[in-house]
């Protein structure tokens, strides 16, 4: 009798406890279904798509990002040309008000509800928290958009200023699973990480935190990555996928395969029945215009338009075109999944 | 007329604005790829690093010395 007959089979397992009684898959469960063979792939990825659906609708969740403060960071994530320990051309540069202003307008004119502000620090300090204060009073003022961010580790301080401004979800990474986090970055830990989600989560602002995937990790370790990140019962989880940069230490890997990272979707969609599953970096190199969409039809129901933090994306155009041919829509503002 | 940092048909430079080789060094392919989902970093003409700032819908490169220059990415 085959695995299959038995009911032992994955995608069985996984159609009866996530699609039917929304319960996450575990750990375990993740990685095996991180194992499937490439002729089970169409498989999960439907059946991803019918947890993203069932539990989030057909929906899609648009954001723009940008960076306010570019470069020059003292932490050494391995994956970041921002880094000031590496010898990434990226050079630290600020941005103005009246930029950040337009960036908004720019965002919100592709339908997007959400505006993510980033900034590559350790933490925000005195003139960075000036800055924030003063950028998302004039976004506020000026574009209806939903106004996230993006600054490292906060202090309790820090997260009750962010929403006092009014920014309503905040984005901070496990990057890595714990196991794995000491090989992607030294200068903090996975420990100090968590506890500013935690904090995030308990001032009553939307926690973003996801990951990286194809940085060399295990299996074994990207399946903890997505049962941790279930743990912490995010709002959103954006996912990356590697996109080497030159003069980072993880700049000599290779991008991973797509076959691999449309599993990873379909994985962490199951891990992540009712949490906000949005492509974040990498998919253009990743993925491309085919992957991109079976992603969308795997799991996916959020996506960045437009220019990533220090690289270019697709033409929002595009984006918008595949959502309009899948026919999902764009998520309004205040609407909720 | 002025010189921008970045390679244009009628002012190409002298390095490449993605590695900062010199543009004569070799073909440049994967240069040429990366330029389709990067900005340059470096002066075509002096080598300089630029300072480059990225928003949803443009990037701007700035040369010390030769001047800045915008590029709408999407219309």
């Amino acid at each position: 009798m085959t695995a299959q007959a038995t009911g032992t089979d994955i995608l069985d397992v996984a159609r009866e406890q996530v699609l039917e009684h929304g319960v996450p898959l575990r750990q375990e469960q993740v990685l095996s279904v991180l194992r499937t063979d490439d002729d089970r792939l169409p498989d999960l990825l439907a059946l991803a798509h019918e947890v993203r659906m069932r539990y989030q609708g057909p929906a899609v969740e648009v954001e723009g990002i940008v960076s306010l403060k570019t470069g020059g960071c003292p932490e050494d994530c391995h994956f970041c040309s921002q880094s000031g320990q590496f010898t990434s051309p990226v050079r630290s540069v600020w941005l103005n008000i009246p930029e950040l202003v337009r960036a908004a307008q720019q965002t919100a004119a592709t339908g997007a509800s959400e505006f993510c502000i980033v900034a590559a620090v350790r933490g925000p300090d005195d003139r960075l928290m000036r800055q924030m204060r003063e950028g998302v009073a004039a976004i506020r003022a000026a574009v209806d958009i939903n106004v996230a961010a993006s600054l490292g580790m906060l202090t309790h301080d820090q997260v009750d200023a962010l929403v006092s401004m009014g920014v309503h979800r905040y984005n901070h990474n496990l990057e890595a699973g714990r196991s794995y986090f000491p090989q992607v970055v030294t200068t903090h830990t996975f420990e100090e990480r968590w506890e500013t989600c935690v904090m995030v989560k308990d001032s009553g602002m939307e926690l973003c935190c996801g990951g990286l995937v194809g940085m060399g990790e295990s299996l074994e370790q990207r399946a903890e990555l997505a049962a941790q990140l279930g743990e912490l019962e995010p709002h959103e989880v954006p996912l990356n996928f590697l996109n080497p940069r030159p003069g980072t230490p993880f700049g000599h890997l290779e991008p991973m395969e797509t076959a691999d990272a449309l599993r990873a979707i379909a994985a962490f969609r199951l891990a992540l029945p009712r949490t906000i599953l949005r492509y974040a970096g990498g998919r253009e190199l990743t993925l491309g215009d085919l992957g991109t969409r079976d992603g969308l039809l795997g799991g996916i129901n959020a996506v960045i338009v437009g220019n990533y933090l220090t690289t270019l994306g697709r033409d929002p155009r595009a984006d918008l075109a595949l959502l309009d041919e899948l026919e999902m829509p764009i998520k309004a503002l205040n609407e909720t999944f | 007329m002025a010189v921008e940092p970045v390679a244009s048909p009628s002012s190409p430079g002298t390095w490449c604005g993605q590695c900062g080789e010199a543009a004569d060094s070799g073909a440049h392919i994967r240069c040429a790829l990366r330029a389709e989902l990067e900005p340059p970093r470096w002066c075509v003409h002096c080598r300089r690093r630029m300072t480059v700032q990225v928003t949803p819908g443009a990037w701007t490169a700035t040369c010390v010395r030769h001047g800045s220059v915008e590029q709408a990415t999407w219309s």
